[in-house]
Formats: structure tokens, sequence, C-alpha cells
């Protein structure tokens, strides 16, 4: 049976680059649709009526929504590279990761950055002290996952790559390698990894558009 | 090896209680560990480090925390009973209305019971919006699982036994028979399946419990006015 993988994202999002390094990985092939979030496609609102939202996978026709979820479906219908390991207790300890990640951090990351003037450091000393869960979590191993990239690393690529592009656009500087020598370690290699590499957004056109997006709300205050 | 499991909870945790009623289903003996959460024991300290809270399970040692992941691990450690469909389109169903619950209709209805005036208004559009779609969702089901108890509908649990607890101490309503049925349906369902009623928490104690949470959270709102 032709099998038909389509994948709605936007170009910037780390939501949506997360679903297509695990394509990628996995070696699936499928047809990506670039949305424009001011202006939704039907078909992005008919395959994801209740958020609205990317990234959207649909697989023959039927829709999965919501990236973490997405990432799960992935590893259980296409086999080859893992992305979670077979244990139970390590899954469960991965999954723990991967929602501390995006339940936890991205908040007051994104606050630290972005935020008003007034939030900025309180946010900045959260995502310190989050952050530094992650870098006691890498302890020697080369990623997240171990020897090689998983499910967590995937999800973290928001901090591997992402939050360089805050940091730099907004002149926050979070991730140091006094403070997260691991942590900065493990996000060069990931960001190095010839399969990562290859779909990760264009670093210049990506801190242009949040300095523009977000950059100038703080400017007027 | 004998077989150590334990479970961290209170009595009242709706997010515990998932563990509890995952564990039970599956016919799995535990350990109950209750915690007193103004004064938490330094064992769940140790083994929750980042969020000190309930449930907390421990495997022959070996700790995990967040709800949701729990039901997960138990789905693939004890096989019998299973609380997941066995194709992968289905669990990423499961899955995803299991995080719709918690990030969406858990947070709304929570805002319309401790919120006032205009935020409790907007919870109330925001929550009403949910139900719609878990009352959509029920069409032609007895359980979100289908015919028998699974993870959503554990993970559903609280609208259970906790909704009618708010609407009785706030004074509101959230689910009604004109624009719920199949909730409300369900819901019985739920609460008569055997296993599950042996562990639902007292009506009159979550009365009490939710009175003094909102006289106190009102009562420091209008203090910091």
């Amino acid at each position: 049976m032709a099998e038909e993988v389509l994948l709605f994202g936007v170009w910037g999002s780390p939501f949506s680059r997360r679903v297509e390094m695990a394509l990628k990985l996995k070696g699936v092939e499928y047809k990506y649709m670039e949305e424009d979030i001011t202006n939704k496609s039907p078909a992005l609102l008919k395959y994801n009526p209740i958020h609205k939202k990317i990234p959207v996978l649909v697989h023959n026709g039927k829709p999965i929504a919501e990236s973490q979820v997405i990432l799960e479906y992935i590893d259980e219908t296409w086999q080859g590279y893992s992305l979670l390991p077979k244990d139970p207790y390590q899954r469960a300890v991965a999954r723990f990761w991967a929602k501390f990640i995006d339940d936890k951090c991205l908040q007051p990351v994104f606050k630290a950055c972005w935020g008003e003037e007034k939030d900025r450091e309180k946010a900045a000393e959260e995502a310190t002290e989050l952050l530094k869960f992650l870098e006691e979590e890498l302890k020697e191993k080369r990623f997240f996952g171990g020897e090689s990239i998983g499910m967590v690393d995937i999800v973290a690529s928001i901090i591997a790559f992402w939050l360089g592009v805050f940091e730099e656009a907004s002149g926050v500087k979070l991730l140091t390698t006094e403070k997260f020598p691991k942590l900065c370690n493990w996000a060069h290699e990931f960001v190095s990894n010839g399969v990562i590499k290859e779909n990760l957004p264009p670093r210049d056109k990506l801190i242009a558009y949040f300095r523009n997006r977000f950059g100038g709300a703080n400017a007027s205050k | 090896m004998a077989e150590e499991l334990k479970v961290f909870r209170t009595w009242s945790s709706p997010f515990a209680l998932r563990v509890v009623w995952a564990l039970q289903l599956k016919g799995v003996p535990f350990e109950t560990i209750y915690e007193d959460l103004s004064n938490k024991s330094s064992l769940l300290l140790q083994y929750n480090p980042i969020y000190k809270k309930v449930p907390v399970l421990v495997h022959n040692g070996k700790p995990l925390a967040e709800s949701l992941v729990i039901l997960e691990y138990i789905e693939e450690t004890w096989k019998q009973t299973p609380l997941l469909p066995q194709d992968p389109f289905e669990r990423a169903t499961a899955r995803f209305w299991a995080r719709f619950g918690d990030d969406k209709v858990l947070p709304s209805i929570w805002n319309v019971f401790i919120k006032q005036g205009k935020e409790q208004e907007e919870a109330m559009v925001t929550a009403q919006g949910s139900l719609k779609y878990l009352e959509e969702e029920l069409r032609g089901k007895k359980f979100f699982s289908g015919e028998k108890i699974g993870l959503v509908d554990l993970a559903f649990g609280w609208i259970a036994n906790l909704v009618d607890v708010f609407e009785e101490v706030k004074g509101v309503t959230l689910i009604d028979h004109e624009n719920h049925p199949l909730l409300l349906a369900w819901k019985q369902n739920f609460m008569d399946a055997p296993i599950i009623k042996e562990s639902w928490p007292s009506r009159d104690k979550l009365i009490t419990k939710y009175h003094a949470m909102l006289e106190a959270y009102t009562a420091k709102e209008a203090a910091a006015k």
C-alpha cells in the first residue's frame, strides 16, 4: 500500500522541527506543508480542530496532533531507529524529562528572554534552576538518550538550538559554559549531528524573526 | 526477588487516584504511603526532588513521578487488563485526550472554581468549550476507551468525583443534563464500576476540603487588593 505521510509545520517552530527530526532519523518519507499561522489552511483546521495548531502529522489520512504524542506515534509505527529505550523504566524516565522540558522549562526560558523587563530576572533565576536539573540528568552521557539521540534530545532541541537564538536575539544569556558545561557540550554535539543539522531552521533568519516579533515590545516601554 | 511496589499519595489527590485505580484494575498489589503535603516526608522529597508532589511510584526502589508517565509505565510493566489499545493511531488518540484533559479541561474548570468575576466568566467559556469536545468524543461509547475503562477514563476520573463538588461549593453549574447527557452517563458508569468505586474519595470530605480551600484563596485575594 502506498503510504502517505503529511506534516503541517512552520519553518521556525521547534515543535514541528521535532517531528521532522524524528521522521528523518527513522528514514520516513513525508510531504511537508508550511503553514501561515496568521492565515491557517482549511486542511490544518480540519485535521486539528481542537487546538488549531501545528505540528499535525497525517498518516494515511489519519491526523495526530501534539508534538510529543506524534513522536511516540512515530516511534511505535516505524521500526529501525529507536527514539525511546526498550526498558519500561528507562522509557518512563525519558517521558518524564520530555514532559519536564515542555511543561516547566519553556515558559521561564521564554520569559527570561522576551518577557517584560520587570519579570526577566526572576524568570532567568527560575530557568537556571530548571536547566540545572537537565545538566545533572546528562551525567556522563553523550546524549540524553545515551549513545545516540533519542526523544528527550529531540524535545530538548529547543534548548540546544532555539535558546541560543533567543539569547543572540534578545541579549539575555542563560546557557553559559561556566554554569552548564555538560549541557553546552551536549548542545554542540546535538546540533553537529548530520541529520539534526540538516533539519534546523536557518539561524540568521530565525534571529531576525524573533527580534522582529518579540524584541520591539520591550523597546517601546 | 520479591517485588516491592509503593505508591505515595494523599487521600484526595486526583492524580494519585489514577495510579491507584490503574494498579487495582490490573490486580497488582502495592503498599500505600499517605503524605501530608504540609509536611512532606524526606522520602517523597528524595524520590521526587523536582516537583515534590504526589503521586510517586517506587518499583523495586526505582522512583517515578508524573501520573500520566506512571500510568504508561504501569501499562508496559503489567500487561493484564490493558488500559491502552494496541493500534498506534488509537494509542496516539488516547494520549491526545489524556493531555487535553490535563492541559486544557482541568485548568479552565479549576479557574471557574477558584476565580471570581471576569476571570471566572472567561474560564467558564473555555471550560464549556472543552466539555463540548468531551461530550462529542463520548458519542457511541460507554467509556472514553470504549466498552471498558482505560487510560483516558482514569485520566478524566477527577471529572467524575470533583466537578460536582466544585459546583456545590462554588454554586455554579458546569455539567448539566441538557448539554452533557453523555458525560453524565459516563460519570455514573465510571462511579459504579467495581474497583473504581472501592477507591472513591469521600464526597463529604471533599466538600469540606474544597470549601476551606476556596475560602482561604478568596480571603488571600481580598487581602492582596
